[in-house]
C-alpha cells in the first residue's frame, strides 16, 4: 500500500476555493432500478471540510448512491442534506451547480477544447463573460497543472491529464462539495499517483468531498472518514485506521482480505 | 465500326450539346440548384426536429416521428411528389401561383426529412450517455444539454450520411418534371430529356448527366474528406478557443443543433 504524496509542496499555496464548502449527509435513501434495489436505506454524514471515503464490492451501490447525492437519480424514499437542509424540493439543476462530479471515464467534451471545456458551464450557467470565464478556467488550470494544455482538445491528452482537466471543470463551478465515481480505475496504473495527488490536495484544503474508490491506499491515507458498504447499505463507518486495522464485521473483514 | 460511330452521334454529337448547353448553364443548373438547396435546408431542420421528438421521453411526440419516418421513407418518391405536388397543387394555386416549385419543394423535403431524421437519431443516440450526465452535472438541464453537448457531437459523426443525402437529393430533385413545368421552370434533366425527345438524339441528356456528375462528385469528396478528418482527427491548431469559434465543423454543428430550438 503506497501513501498519497501531496503535490503541491508546501508554502506554495494553491488558487483559495471560492465557495465555503459546506456538510453532506444523505437520510434513509432507497433507490432501485425496476425491482433491482440497489440502495436500502443509506444514512451517511460528510462533515463540512473533509474527505469521506466509500469503499465496498462491485454492485454495492456506491455510484448509485454518488448520483443520488446530486439527484441526477431521484432517490426512491429519503433525504439528501446539504449544510443541514434538504436539497429534495430545490430545482435540481441549481443543486447540482452546487455539487461537483467526476466520473470514472472522465466524460470531458470531446468537440470542445480543453479551456472550453471549462468555461461552458462558467459561460452559460454563471452568466461570466468570455473573458471572465477564461480567466477564472485558465486559474484552475493551473491548479492541475494544466494550462499549458488549454487550447488543445481532450482526445489528445492522456487519461490521467483528461481527468485532471475533469477535476477542474468541476471546481470552476465553485461548488460545495464535490463528488468523486472511481476517478482512477479506468486510468493506467502510472498515470493513478498523480490525479490521487490532486484529490488529496483538495481534501488538505477542506474541500468537502465523497470519493467512492478501489484505491484502500488512497482511503486510508486522505479520508478523514471511510465507509464501507454493501449490498446497498453502509456497514461500517470510522476512520481509516478502524476501518482498516479494526474492522468489526465480517463482511468488511472479508472485502479487505480480498482487496488488500 | 458502325457500332461505335452509332454510339458516338447518339451520345456525343456536340452540334446537339452545344444547342442544350446555354439552356442548361442558364435555366437548368440554377432550377436543380434551387430544387435541391431548398429541401436540403427544409429537410435538415426538419429532420432534426424528428429526431429530437423520435429520442423524446414523451410518447406523443415520439409516435407521431415514427410515423411520418415510416411514411416517407417508405413511400417511393416519385408517389410522394405526386400526390403532394398534384394533390395540393389546387391549395398552392391560390398561395404562389401556378408554380410547382413550392409543393415540388416540400415533397421533396418531406422525403428528406425522414432520412434525415434517422441519420441524426442514430448520430445522437451514438453518443456515451456519460456526456449528457457530464453536462447535466455540472447544472444543464437536459434539453440544454443535449442541445450544447449532445447533439452537435451527433451531428458530428453522421455528417458523410447527411452529405450522401444531400446528394441523393440533387438526383431525386429530377423528378418534379412529374408535375409539368414551364420552359424557365425546367430542371438539368428535363432540359437534357426534352432535347433528347425532340431530336432523337441524347447526347444533350448526356450532357445533362455530366452537369450533375458536376455537382455531385464534389460532394462525395466532400464525404470522403469528413470521413477522413473525423477517423484520424481532426487538426488541434487552437482556433476554436471558445465554443468552436473558427471551426467550420463546429459552426455546422451547432448553427444545426440551433435550429432544432
Amino acid at each position: 500500500m503506497s501513501t498519497i504524496v501531496r503535490a503541491t509542496p508546501a508554502g506554495k499555496s494553491p488558487p483559495s476555493l471560492s465557495a465555503s464548502t459546506s456538510s453532506v449527509a444523505t437520510r434513509d435513501i432507497h433507490f432501485a432500478f425496476g425491482s433491482n434495489k440497489v440502495l436500502r436505506g443509506v444514512d451517511l454524514d460528510v462533515k463540512g471540510g473533509t474527505a469521506a471515503c466509500v469503499i465496498g464490492p462491485s454492485g454495492s451501490g456506491k455510484s448509485t448512491l454518488l448520483r443520488c447525492v446530486n439527484r441526477l437519480l431521484e432517490p426512491d424514499r429519503g433525504e439528501v442534506l446539504i449544510g443541514g437542509r434538504s436539497v429534495m424540493d430545490d430545482d435540481p439543476d441549481l443543486l447540482r451547480q452546487r455539487v461537483g462530479m467526476v466520473f470514472q471515464h472522465f466524460n470531458l467534451f470531446p468537440h470542445k477544447s480543453v479551456l472550453a471545456n471549462i468555461t461552458l458551464g462558467l459561460r452559460k450557467l454563471r452568466g461570466l463573460s468570455r473573458d471572465e470565464a477564461e480567466a477564472t478556467a485558465l486559474t484552475h488550470l493551473d491548479r492541475v497543472g494544466l494550462r499549458h494544455k488549454a487550447q488543445v482538445r481532450p482526445g489528445t491528452l492522456s487519461g490521467g491529464q483528461q481527468q485532471r482537466v475533469a477535476i477542474a471543470r468541476a471546481l470552476a463551478m465553485a461548488p460545495e462539495v464535490m463528488l468523486f465515481d472511481e476517478a482512477t480505475s479506468a486510468l493506467d496504473p502510472e498515470l493513478v499517483k498523480g490525479v490521487l495527488a490532486t484529490i488529496a490536495d483538495l481534501a488538505g484544503e477542506g474541500m468537502t468531498m465523497l470519493v467512492v474508490t478501489h484505491e484502500m491506499g488512497f482511503a486510508r491515507g486522505v479520508a478523514d472518514t471511510v465507509h464501507f458498504m454493501d449490498h446497498g447499505r453502509v456497514v461500517e463507518s470510522g476512520p481509516p485506521e478502524q476501518i482498516f486495522e479494526a474492522a468489526s464485521s465480517r463482511r468488511l473483514q472479508e472485502f479487505l482480505s480480498q482487496v488488500l | 465500326m458502325d457500332i461505335l460511330r452509332t454510339l458516338q452521334e447518339t451520345f456525343l454529337d456536340l452540334d446537339a450539346m452545344g444547342k442544350a448547353l446555354p439552356e442548361l448553364i442558364t435555366v437548368g443548373l440554377p432550377n436543380t440548384l434551387i430544387l435541391a438547396f431548398c429541401s436540403a435546408v427544409l429537410g435538415t431542420v426538419a429532420g432534426m426536429l424528428l429526431a429530437v421528438s423520435g429520442l423524446s421521453r414523451s410518447r406523443w411526440l415520439r409516435w407521431p416521428a415514427r410515423i411520418y419516418t415510416d411514411i416517407f421513407r417508405g413511400l417511393p418518391a416519385a408517389v410522394t411528389i405526386l400526390l403532394i405536388g398534384v394533390g395540393l397543387a389546387p391549395l398552392g394555386l391560390g398561395i404562389w401561383g401556378p408554380n410547382p416549385y413550392p409543393l415540388g419543394i416540400l415533397a421533396l423535403s418531406l422525403i428528406a426529412s425522414a432520412y434525415i431524421g434517422e441519420i441524426f437519431r442514430s448520430g445522437i443516440q451514438s453518443v456515451e450517455a456519460g456526456q449528457l450526465e457530464a453536462a447535466r452535472a455540472l447544472g444543464f438541464s437536459r434539453t440544454i444539454g443535449m442541445r450544447l453537448v449532445v447533439i452537435p457531437q451527433g451531428v458530428r459523426r453522421v455528417l458523410p450520411a447527411l452529405v450522401n443525402q444531400f446528394i441523393a437529393l440533387v438526383k431525386e430533385s429530377s423528378l418534379v418534371y412529374f408535375l409539368g413545368l414551364l420552359a424557365t421552370q425546367r430542371d438539368l434533366f428535363r432540359i437534357g430529356q426534352d432535347q433528347a425527345a425532340n431530336t432523337g438524339n441524347e447526347s444533350a441528356l448526356l450532357l445533362a448527366g455530366l452537369f450533375y456528375l458536376v455537382i455531385t462528385v464534389p460532394l462525395t469528396h466532400v464525404v470522403n474528406y469528413i470521413d477522413s478528418r473525423l477517423r484520424t482527427g481532426r487538426r488541434s491548431d487552437g482556433a476554436d478557443g471558445n465554443d468552436g469559434a473558427g471551426d467550420p465543423n463546429d459552426d455546422l454543428a451547432f448553427a444545426i443543433s440551433q435550429e432544432a430550438h
